[in-house]
């Protein structure tokens, strides 16, 4: 147990030993290693060079040099990434036998490993972080510990203001003024909807109960989004924290977070630091003698999408198949338990601490008018950059893609961005300028949702891409309604079918009638927002959906069924290597001579064209 | 997760009430439970329901209901290497589906299944938020990051090649 005096010392007193990590230069002659332990950088071995650092500091007997790991960076395409503060070094692509030359060259000897810098997209070599374009536009409000502290060590958090907005709120605020701050501050909901969140607050507030509930949505379900894992990774204090503040305003003394149980580092990480709260007296009866208790405990869920709707993650806490509950009553007045319950998303608590020490000024003068501060986006698929980025409301979707994210690989051609995943819509290249806020990303179509970004080149094909979403909802619908339950299923069949080439003329008239009608009688937002996924591609695409149907054919060349495979005579060397490695003996032509494909016996697996060393295999 | 624990779960009780017992009788601690069952034996044996259910007060057929309505809880135990194929939209943009119907090639058996043998399972997976590393495979806790049908070949060939 701490007083608080004693946490305003450790903060007071960590804050000057981790000065380094912030401040290029500041007055030591430490060195801080940073290890990004995030998902992705974990996956590829980052344990590994930590351990492997530590090995090498102990062995060489080098003094004043501290290995730490860190949440998220954000540029996760070069993980794993190693920095070195306070020069604010940027190693990419290390790998775990690096190390040693990391530490005899650069720690040892002061010079840089020129091979493990990071080249931006234009090829130019990068020292620090800041240089890199991936950077320059970016704001980090939600993110801002992410890559700074040790998402396991309490005292880190501290030392960054931590727990300060606490203090604030329960000496100097009563809970109606943290709502006005947070309503005047215009902070939405960053699950999707962007209903206000002060006004989710009051509504609970108001609401009439012995006994009321703040939850956390961590089911981070939508795919290509994973910015409230790298939040809860990287930075788990700030949502404990903002819970806490959220319990105060509300008048709840218990909080749950349900998180995605394929999320065994976030859950962890989270876990720990309730712990490092509780055992420091934060969580708890009368927390610093003021008389607030609280206490928070970690639910996880199981592989259901559905579940990150609100009242059917409320069914899935209590224990039961998480199936959604028909609304209203709305969950501030009737939802854990039958009791007043305030959910809000991780990213969504992310910005509270913030709000709240900085004020609502502050955060309002962020973004748009009607969406204010920012945006996580994970930006993913055919894009240079990829990573979890946290831009301004009201930047560009081609500041995103292109400034950010770096463009599209390969040479290839921006084709459309999917946002809002199987709920969203795509975004294409007329609208790459339109400045990103929830209102306009409705307005064309698609919406903010999660934040989930996946960008695609012009090798994609829409139709299949529709027919990817409609299989996901398919899998995840509960089963609850029947338009959802059969009107999903109903769209895959279609979909299958136009892919496959047995598309008939008013399918696409047929399909955007079932989708008006699911959209209007499905009782969770799953499945009234399942058929945005179709209805943009058509309404984008429409000719690529018709060309599918008319001409059975895939300008993208994804739709299997509908390629024919023909080897071009101009180009054909009469190698044999196409026929020798067909596994259904479709190809025949002697040695140098022209080889031909038997289009009955051809079942376009496409080994030809991946073998043919003069790509005279055509689509 | 070791999965040679789950032959019945003979002599496994001990575990089993060691778990039932960390937990009060609530029915709310159902998830939390099947979701510990899962990660021991591998899956929900039969005889691990009933416990449950006589601990909880919850008739079977609502466990095997919500264990039916979760994608994380198998009735039939995975095999020793469970290989799941990351479908999330961004290892799909980026040719995931490749690498599945490679592994059902391969493995002879299609999402969902095991092997005869009891070797191999295979699972499409939704997103398991690696996406920077798209496209990415798993094999039990290991994860396999910018994957191809070729680094997919060499994985298996490592494991198949064990006895």
């Amino acid at each position: 147990m701490k007083t608080l005096e004693e946490i305003k010392k450790i903060r007071e007193e960590k804050r000057k030993e981790l000065d380094l990590r912030v401040n290029t230069s500041a007055d030591t002659r430490e060195k801080h290693i940073l290890v990004c332990h995030g998902t992705g950088c974990t996956s590829s071995k980052s344990p590994k060079i930590l351990e492997n650092f530590r090995k090498i500091i102990e062995e060489k007997h080098i003094e004043n040099v501290r290995v730490i790991q860190t949440g998220c960076f954000g540029l996760c395409a070069k993980g794993p990434i190693v920095i070195i503060r306070p020069e604010d070094v940027f190693y990419a692509m290390v790998k775990p036998e690096d190390c040693e030359e990391i530490i005899e060259k650069h720690i040892q000897n002061g010079e840089l490993v020129e091979r493990l810098l990071c080249k931006d997209i234009d090829n130019k070599v990068v020292k620090q972080l800041d240089e890199l374009n991936f950077y320059k536009k970016q704001k980090r409000i939600a993110l801002k510990n992410c890559g700074v502290i040790d998402p396991e060590n309490i005292d880190e958090y501290i030392a960054f203001d931590g727990y300060k907005a606490l203090e604030k709120v329960l000496f100097e605020m009563t809970p109606d003024s943290v709502i006005e701050t947070v309503s005047a501050s215009g902070l939405r909901g960053r699950g999707g909807a962007g209903f206000p969140t002060g006004k989710k607050w009051s509504f609970t507030k108001m609401a009439k109960g012995d006994q009321k509930y703040v939850v956390c949505n961590a089911d981070e379900g939508d795919p290509g989004a994973f910015m409230d894992r790298s939040i809860l990774e990287g930075d788990p204090h700030c949502v404990v924290e903002a819970m806490m503040i959220a319990g105060y305003a509300v008048g709840a003394n218990k909080g749950y977070i349900y998180v995605r149980a394929e999320y065994p580092i976030a859950v962890k990480r989270f876990q720990k630091a309730i712990d490092a709260a509780r055992g420091y007296g934060i969580l708890g009866k009368n927390i610093w003698n003021t008389g607030f208790d609280f206490d928070l405990e970690v639910r996880l869920g199981a592989g259901a999408f559905v579940c990150g709707e609100e009242t059917a993650l409320l069914e899935s806490i209590e224990g039961r198949r998480g199936q959604p509950r028909l609304k209203p009553p709305f969950p501030a007045n009737e939802g854990l338990f039958g009791k007043p319950t305030l959910i809000n998303n991780v990213e969504t608590y992310a910005n509270i601490t913030k709000i709240i020490l900085n004020g609502a000024e502050w955060y309002s003068s962020i973004g748009t008018e009607k969406s204010k501060g920012t945006k996580v986006f994970a930006l993913g698929g055919n894009v240079n950059n990829i990573g979890l980025v946290e831009v301004p409301m009201g930047v560009t979707l081609r500041e995103i893609v292109f400034d950010i994210g770096g463009g599209i690989p390969n040479g290839r051609k921006f084709k459309a961005a999917q946002t809002g995943g199987p709920s969203g819509g795509c975004i294409t290249e007329e609208n790459l300028d339109t400045p990103i806020d929830y209102e306009s990303l409705q307005s064309i179509g698609s919406m903010m949702g999660s934040g989930g970004l996946i960008v695609m080149d012009d090798s994609k094909c829409m139709v299949n891409l529709a027919k990817f979403y409609l299989g996901f909802t398919v899998d995840e619908s509960c089963g609850k309604c029947t338009p959802c339950r059969i009107g999903t299923r109903r769209l895959l069949d279609m979909l299958t079918r136009i892919t496959e080439g047995k598309g008939e003329e008013g399918d696409v008239e047929k399909l955007e009638e079932l989708c008006k009608n699911i959209q209007k009688a499905s009782v969770c937002g799953l499945g009234q927002t399942a058929p945005n996924p179709v209805l943009s591609t058509i309404k984008y695409f429409r000719d690529e959906y018709e060309e599918h149907i008319r001409d059975k054919k895939c300008r993208a060349g994804e739709c299997k069924a509908l390629m024919k495979l023909h080897i071009d005579p101009e180009l054909c060397k009469g190698c044999g290597l196409c026929k020798r490695n067909c596994p259904v003996d479709a190809i025949t032509g002697e040695v140098k001579q022209t080889h031909v494909i038997d289009p009955e016996k051809c079942i376009k697996c496409g080994t030809c064209i991946n073998k043919c060393p003069f790509h005279a295999i055509k689509s | 997760m070791d999965n040679t624990r789950c032959e019945g779960c003979t002599g496994e009780d001990s575990k089993m009430q060691e778990i039932l017992s960390s937990y009060e009788k609530n029915k709310d601690n159902l998830i939390q439970i099947l979701n510990e069952v899962q990660e021991y034996y591998g899956y929900v044996p039969e005889r691990a329901q009933l416990a449950i259910s006589e601990y909880l007060s919850i008739p079977m057929a609502e466990i095997y209901g919500v264990i039916t309505f979760y994608a994380r809880f198998t009735l039939k135990p995975k095999g020793k290497y469970h290989l799941a194929i990351c479908l999330g939209t961004a290892c799909f943009v980026k040719g995931s589906e490749q690498i599945l119907e490679r592994a059902k090639e391969r493995l002879g058996i299609v999402e969902g299944e095991t092997t005869k043998d009891g070797k191999f399972s295979l699972e499409a997976t939704r997103c398991i938020g690696a996406c920077g590393l798209a496209p990415v495979f798993t094999v039990n806790d290991e994860v396999f990051g910018k994957a191809t049908v070729k680094k997919l070949d060499e994985v298996l060939d490592k494991y198949m090649s064990e006895e």
